[in-house]
């Protein structure tokens, strides 16, 4: 046993080296194209991670992901972009002091902007705490509204709807894949420590959680605050890289998109999320033919029918609640074939009362 | 302000918040049989419209048979929807079925896009509702009068039905315990389906009235009212047919009238009702008539 | 479970990627690529502009000995999928020059890509200033928003004598925006006063209830309503500004010279007066001519005013590129920029420092349900 541990943690490192190899090599020479979707897909993982600690692990269903990409997203921008070109993109009315004036490196631009994000998690956090289920997925799309309303009218911090651009491309593979991975580590040791139980006790049931001692307040904000903040940086990384935003980018169909990612990825893994962040991105583009040779607008059909057909037959999607490990991957294969998944995987839902 | 132009302003907000309190009720039902926010409600409102677009301009039936044929197409494809998407996870977490719910929106949608196109069409309304009459200043569309006839009367019926109805009775018994109501003989599906047919009806109803008011239809034209009308029932108490129709004339005088007296926040209208919803949300969670229900273990 | 089977398609997918970044060189084609919404919320706009490329590459069909390739991106209404689409054009086709977007934000999405990878890119109507605002690489052939929202100001004080002008606008639409904006700079500006506009409304997209803004401005008494928006939205605010009884003129810009303009506005609609591009019955150039009669022999219809500027745009990059006499972009690029007196379809095309057109604009009125020719705009 501790053998084969061993094995697969020097698995684990060269799959690791291996990506960063390829990264470098990717960065190097592969085309703009390719690059820019694989930066999409990292976007969207980190997205789907985010939207997942909050859906998927804590059991609240949340529609207010744009919203949260859409504060991190204009902080960012605004505090990259170089001061000449502000100037001459609010023409309409300039933008207030001291924005116009400021320019943070990326880096710290990209944790400003998820720190505000997380802000404003909190603050969607604290009044929404109380409801459950329809209540809150509506009240959290009311919020993202809201910013989305706020930001097309507040002319002289945002443009409005011109919206921003010449946004400096600072978004490269190692930044989408560097902060996709550091997403993936913190979630991954919160979900394990005390705290990540408590968020888990509190998706299987709320009641008895709380009757366990659980501050049901405290937690509920602490995974509003980190989904928030992740979302933040996915927004931050997404404006840097297309050049531009606008509010209009920040609609409900995005939290659509991360929606069908995490459902498809399943509710409560974050390798799931992860794995159909990549799935979705690249058939997205390869679905194109769809809409070239049988109709326009084919394709957001298939995906719109995708997602119920994950959830009417499927419910679980690629991974259930369960990550990617090895073991998973290798271990086994008599048992699996014999017994099937159905015994091996611990059937959740089912009637609740 | 003066007189007149707050009357103006008070008719143009009885004649938006009876649209909204005629969408609402339908909503309402099926959440206060179901306890589902029908995601597609507004979608099906949308799709009402174009049957009705087909029914008077491709088909040339006179509006007085393409209506009623509306109506009971919609139904329809309420009934559809539901056994689609809804019944086979019924038992599943609401999560799922939320998921579901959304999942038969964009579906929805996205299929108009591509069977009728993008582009918004003309919806073809019969002179006879549209026409104005002059009240003194303040300028009058007759359907301003039909709209709250109409909520009125949908209303009524509704009421008498779920009340006095054995159909109703089913209703009823469905929504406070699905399990006892099998029990006591009641088939489920059926009711539910009807449920929704119902529902679908309504929000038939209120697709036509809207467009004759708004003759404009496209196939995202549901999204807003949707959402709009969903808070207008959470206003009144959701499950409560007589607080929809309150929240839809809460929402839509309040709307105009935010307009009305703030004209500088024009442009933050949409996030009224929303505003309005966390509010109510937060002070009484049950809305205007709705009943406190204790949490069940 | 297949969720093995799952990992190899998803492998398997990556190295199709991989490998389909290699593209096989072709040195007697030249490729021209269409960056523009086929799908999605732009995508009318989108289609009618394709038309007229593709008609001007059936009558254009080569140019320095070489046959002219079209390679028809669809950027789906969708930033982050209009800038994947503009990478594709770039980097997988390896295009000498790009002819898009319909819609301004789709065309910014672009900016950047076209400028990093230094191909000629030229807008067809992407009205916003911001387009080519700091991009060396960005062209257009149309007028821009401030020059429309001026001649609307013109318009409204010197031939509908308006001392107190209205503004309902489109908030969260960067045409609309601007558009207002300059309206109301300029209309203050000749009329001296401060106080010309009596009231500025807003709404969004998808709106349909406009009572509560209109019975607002009808409050306050104007003489001229501007109302730059989309089409639709503009038609219900018309008509219902008609049944609460406002019967002063409505102006606006290009959006609305739409079929479903008259549709859904129907008689409401009559007599409004809107500045646009283009119009068929007075042909300005032999161009003009040409297109028209092309236009209407290929699709059997009237062109529309950006039809005519998809197709202008293609034979602008044409003219450049036989000025350049090679494929090199960056000398394509610096052809391009020197156009000047060019006879387009549209209207005779001078580019200035930002890359913008500096040509005429058009006005028209509606007419018994039809666009008709009013008047003829210089710039200044």
């Amino acid at each position: 046993m501790a053998a084969q541990k061993n094995n697969y943690r020097i698995l684990t490192i060269v799959s690791l080296l291996l990506l960063l190899v390829f990264i470098g090599f990717a960065e190097n020479h592969l085309d703009l194209y390719i690059v820019r979707i694989l930066n999409v897909c990292a976007i969207y993982a980190i997205l789907g991670m985010s939207m997942n600690l909050i859906n998927g692990f804590t059991g609240l269903f949340s529609l207010g992901h744009a919203g949260f990409m859409a504060v991190g997203a204009y902080t960012t921008a605004l505090l990259t972009i170089p001061p000449a070109i502000k100037a001459q993109i609010f023409y309409l009315a300039p933008l207030i002091k001291p924005l116009d004036q400021m320019n943070l490196p990326f880096p710290v631009a990209l944790f400003v902007g998820g720190l505000l994000a997380a802000v404003v998690g909190g603050l969607i956090a604290a009044p929404t705490l109380r409801l459950k289920g329809d209540y809150l997925a509506i009240a959290t799309l009311g919020f993202a509204e809201i910013i989305r309303v706020v930001f097309t009218n507040t002319q002289t911090i945002t443009n409005g709807a011109l919206g921003l651009k010449g946004i400096p491309a600072l978004t490269n593979l190692w930044w989408s894949f560097g902060a996709a991975a550091f997403t993936l580590v913190v979630l991954l040791s919160l979900i394990n420590s005390s705290y990540g139980r408590a968020l888990k006790a509190i998706r299987e049931d709320e009641i008895a959680a709380e009757s366990m001692g659980i501050h049901l307040a405290k937690h509920k904000t602490l995974s509003f605050v980190i989904g928030a903040f992740f979302a933040g940086i996915g927004g931050g990384l997404l404006g840097n890289l297309l050049g531009t935003i606008d509010p209009k980018m920040f609609s409900f169909t995005f939290t659509f998109n991360i929606l069908l990612i995490i459902v498809l990825g399943g509710m409560g893994s974050f390798s799931g999320s992860i794995i159909s962040a990549f799935i979705v991105t690249i058939a997205n583009e390869y679905l194109r033919f769809l809409d070239e040779s049988i109709k326009v607008g084919m394709r957001s059909v298939v995906f719109s029918a995708l997602l119920m057909f994950v959830v009417l037959f499927y419910r679980h999607g690629l991974m259930g609640a369960n990550e990617f490990s090895w073991e998973r991957l290798f271990g086994n294969k008599v048992y699996q074939k014999t017994l099937g998944r159905w015994t091996k995987r611990p059937r959740k839902g089912g009637y609740a009362g | 302000m003066t007189l007149d132009l707050f009357l103006q302003h008070l008719s143009n907000g009885i004649s938006l918040g009876s649209l909204y309190a005629l969408i609402a009720i339908g909503y309402t039902m099926v959440y206060g049989v179901l306890r589902l926010i029908n995601f597609a409600h507004g979608d099906i409102f949308m799709m009402a419209t174009y049957f009705a677009f087909f029914g008077i301009v491709t088909f040339r039936i006179p509006w007085f048979i393409t209506f009623p044929l509306v109506l009971v197409l919609t139904a329809a494809l309420g009934m559809t929807v539901e056994a689609v998407a809804y019944r086979p996870i019924r038992e599943a977490p609401k999560i799922s079925i939320l998921i579901s719910a959304i999942g038969a929106s964009f579906f929805l949608e996205n299929l108009t896009i591509v069977l009728f196109g993008g582009v918004p069409k003309p919806f073809p309304a019969p002179t006879l509702f549209t026409d104005v009459v002059q009240v003194g200043t303040v300028a009058i569309q007759k359907l301003t009068f039909y709209i709250p006839i109409v909520t009125v009367l949908s209303l009524l019926a509704l009421l008498y039905l779920i009340n006095k109805t054995k159909t109703g009775m089913a209703m009823r018994a469905v929504s406070m315990d699905q399990e006892t109501a099998r029990v006591m003989g009641i088939n489920i599906n059926h009711t539910i389906a009807f449920t929704f047919g119902l529902g679908s009806f309504l929000a038939a109803v209120g697709g036509i009235m809207w467009g004759m008011k708004f003759p404009q239809i496209q196939p995202l034209m549901g999204v807003i009212p949707g959402l709009k009308c969903f808070i207008a029932a959470v206003i009144g108490g959701i499950g409560n047919i007589g607080g929809a129709v309150i929240g839809g004339f809460i929402l839509g005088i309040g709307e105009i009238m935010l307009v009305a007296f703030l004209p500088n926040l024009t442009g933050y209208r949409d996030a009224f009702a929303f505003v309005l919803l966390i509010l109510i949300l937060l002070s009484k969670p049950t809305g205007i008539l709705g009943e406190k229900t204790a949490e069940k273990v | 479970m297949k969720r093995r089977t799952i990992f190899y398609l998803l492998l398997i997918v990556l190295l199709v990627l991989a490998g389909s970044g290699c593209t096989k060189k072709e040195s007697n084609v030249i490729k021209i690529g269409v960056f523009e919404p086929i799908t999605g919320a732009n995508a009318a706009g989108g289609q009618l502009e394709v038309e007229g490329i593709k008609l001007a590459n059936k009558l254009y069909p080569e140019v320095l000995g070489k046959k002219v390739e079209l390679v028809i991106a669809d950027n789906k209404s969708d930033k982050v999928e209009a800038a994947t689409a503009a990478a594709r054009l770039v980097e997988k086709d390896k295009v000498t020059a790009i002819i898009g977007s319909w819609g301004s934000s789709l065309s910014m999405a672009a900016g950047d890509i076209v400028k990093q990878g230094k191909v000629p890119t030229v807008g067809a109507s992407c009205t916003n200033p911001l387009v080519t605002a700091g991009n060396d690489f960005y062209f257009r052939v149309c007028f821009i928003d401030p020059f429309q929202g001026t001649v609307m100001a013109n318009y409204a004080y010197s031939k509908l004598n308006a001392k107190k002008a209205a503004i309902i606008q489109e908030i969260n639409n960067d045409y609309a925006v601007g558009l207002a904006k300059f309206f109301m700079d300029s209309f203050k500006a000749l009329t001296g006063d401060q106080e010309a506009i009596v009231a500025v409304a807003n709404y969004n997209t998808g709106d349909q209830d406009f009572s509560a803004q209109l019975t607002n401005v009808k409050a306050q008494n104007p003489d001229v309503i501007f109302a730059p928006g989309n089409f639709t939205e503009s038609a219900l605010i018309i008509s219902q500004a008609r049944k609460l009884g406002i019967d002063c003129p409505f102006i606006g810009g290009d959006t609305w010279e739409t079929q479903e303009f008259l549709d859904i506005g129907q008689e409401a609609v009559e007599g409004v007066v809107f500045s646009t591009f283009f119009a068929t019955e007075t042909p300005i150039t032999a161009e003009s001519a040409k297109f028209i009669k092309a236009y209407r022999d290929e699709y059997n219809k009237e062109p529309a005013a950006v039809a005519a500027l998809g197709y202008d745009a293609y034979i602008l990059i044409l003219d450049a590129l036989k000025r350049a006499n090679t494929t090199d972009r960056v000398k394509l690029r610096d052809e391009i920029a020197k156009t000047k007196n060019f006879e387009g379809a549209a209207g005779i095309i001078t580019l200035d420092a930002n890359g913008d057109a500096v040509k005429n604009a058009v006005i028209k009125v509606v007419k018994a349900q039809k666009f008709t020719y009013l008047d003829t705009i210089a710039p200044q």
